[in-house]
């Protein structure tokens, strides 16, 4: 099975480390990628196009059942949860969690629940812990998480939080981050070649035989 | 104790999507509260959170709860509905309004609003504050809906946070405001009551969406921040029926984040203003 969704989240000096991100993607990159950071409400249109300067991929902001589109980058907007479901995404204004509207544990957690094993997260800069609940729940699916080296990181307590609740994430700086993901669906793409026909289609929801590892209850 | 507001990781997830359909099934059978349509993810983060408050450790076990413990259903009710809202909630559209609309709302003899999912009311006393600011308010009717009769009687009640007003007040003011914010509401309590003359033109009633019909034909519908909590069929049906309401060339107002494009009515309408305020055109 190959991963399909790419999901990052980061606060404090998330700018700079999105665009290093965006921008050592390989060329070609195929998955879309939801890019969660938290930001002042009258930010958006600014973010959006702070990110597009970096990058060949289209960045656009998240709209309400926004389609999934391969190699699209997705910002969250100002002041909404963003859910993701099977092939789209889903707005919601319910209160913060833990002080945070976009909250990133939303998106990864239901990021994880309708990919599974088939999602890459990464957790990066930032001065709270959000992320870190989403990304322990995206590694419990079978998914692949990334964690940016908190010793290089502007802010370190959001990476340093999500290692403590993942301890066997991958650990990168910024600037190896797009290889790290352009090894893994590599590594996955020589795996799988020869099972490829037996791939599930995405749109479907992560199910419980998706290829997760055996799971534990907590 | 289940202290996770999530389900436990050797959840099935079809499993539990099954478990989630049966739910809402049953609360429709039972309680003619129809969420079958709901976006799933949105929805189903909130039935955890009631899964995990109630202590139990599934679905089906809360399904059990709320079929045989009315009280159950009322707590789920308050959880699945979502109230969160301001006056002059994203001051970007009613700028727009006022700039883009009111001149087109002139040309009429009498101007019909709908309001739909209006929650408290505090964006329904914001049309009504621009309306009268404008001059128009004598000669319109606003109709605000609600499925919830709780958060309709806090809107009739007017009164809001008085915490809140500052937010409010330099929300009134970007919105192009022509006034002193604060001339009206009274301090009264904790609360700021408003004035009453706003909603004498303001008709507050129990509507669904989901499942009821048009109940008349108007110049201006908003519903902002409504939609997203349905899945895009839900959501086609709807856009029908504020199609089939309004009059030809009346105002569609929508949420910032919010677009026509994936409900089968994008054509039959134009966009004419930066913020999320169309036209029906055909």
């Amino acid at each position: 099975m190959a991963y399909e969704l790419v999901v990052i989240g980061t606060s404090w000096g998330g700018l700079h480390a999105l665009r290093k991100v965006l921008s050592g993607l390989p060329a070609g990159f195929d998955l879309p990628v939801v890019v969660v950071q938290h930001r002042h409400r009258d930010s958006d249109h600014l973010l959006v196009s702070l990110l597009q300067d970096h990058t060949p991929l289209r960045v656009c902001e998240v709209e309400d059942k926004s389609e999934l589109a391969p190699g699209d980058v997705y910002v969250a907007p100002a002041e909404y949860h963003v859910l993701v479901e099977p092939g789209h995404l889903s707005l919601s204004t319910e209160e913060p969690i833990r002080f945070s509207r976009p909250s990133i544990d939303v998106t990864f957690e239901s990021a994880a629940d309708a990919y599974g094993a088939r999602t890459i997260g990464i957790v990066m800069t930032g001065a709270n812990d959000d992320g870190a609940r989403g990304l322990r729940r995206i590694a419990d699916r079978g998914g692949a998480a990334i964690v940016q080296d908190p010793s290089t990181a502007e802010s370190a307590v959001m990476p340093t939080a999500a290692l403590r609740m993942v301890p066997e994430a991958k650990v990168a700086k910024v600037e190896e981050i797009g290889k790290l993901i352009a090894r893994l669906q590599a590594r996955q793409k020589a795996a799988k070649r020869p099972a490829l026909a037996s791939e599930p289609s995405r749109g479907k929801p992560a199910a419980g035989g998706d290829g997760a590892p055996p799971r534990e209850t907590r | 104790m289940h202290k996770v507001a999530q389900p436990p990781l050797a959840y099935d997830t079809q499993l539990e999507q099954l478990e989630i359909e049966l739910l809402l099934e049953a609360i429709f059978r039972h309680y003619g509260f129809d969420f079958r349509s709901y976006a799933f993810s949105s929805i189903r983060r909130r039935i955890w959170k009631r899964i995990s408050a109630e202590g139990l450790p599934n679905v089906t076990s809360l399904q059990e709860r709320v079929l045989h413990d009315p009280q159950v259903m009322e707590r789920l009710l308050l959880d699945l509905s979502i109230n969160v809202t301001a006056m002059f909630r994203d001051p970007g559209f009613y700028r727009a309004f006022r700039e883009q609309v009111i001149p087109l709302l002139r040309t009429y003899p009498f101007i019909r609003v709908w309001h739909a999912g209006c929650s408290t009311g505090e964006e329904v006393y914001s049309m009504a504050i621009l309306l009268e600011e404008e001059g128009l308010l004598q000669r319109s009717r606003l109709y605000a809906t609600d499925i919830n009769e709780v958060v309709l009687q806090q809107a009739r009640a007017g009164i809001f946070p008085l915490e809140r007003m500052q937010e409010y007040t330099e929300n009134y003011i970007k919105a192009g405001g022509k006034r002193a914010f604060s001339e009206y509401y009274v301090a009264k309590y904790d609360g700021a009551l408003f004035n009453p003359s706003l909603t004498e033109h303001v008709v507050f009633s129990q509507h669904n969406l989901v499942t009821d019909r048009s109940f008349s034909e108007f110049n201006v519908i908003l519903c902002r921040n409504v939609l997203i909590y349905f899945d895009r069929s839900l959501q086609t049906r709807v856009h029908r029926l504020f199609y089939d309401s309004l009059v030809n060339f009346g105002i569609l107002g929508l949420g910032s984040k919010e677009s026509l494009r994936f409900s089968q009515y994008e054509d039959c309408y134009e966009q004419i203003a930066s913020e999320k305020i169309y036209r029906k055109v055909r």
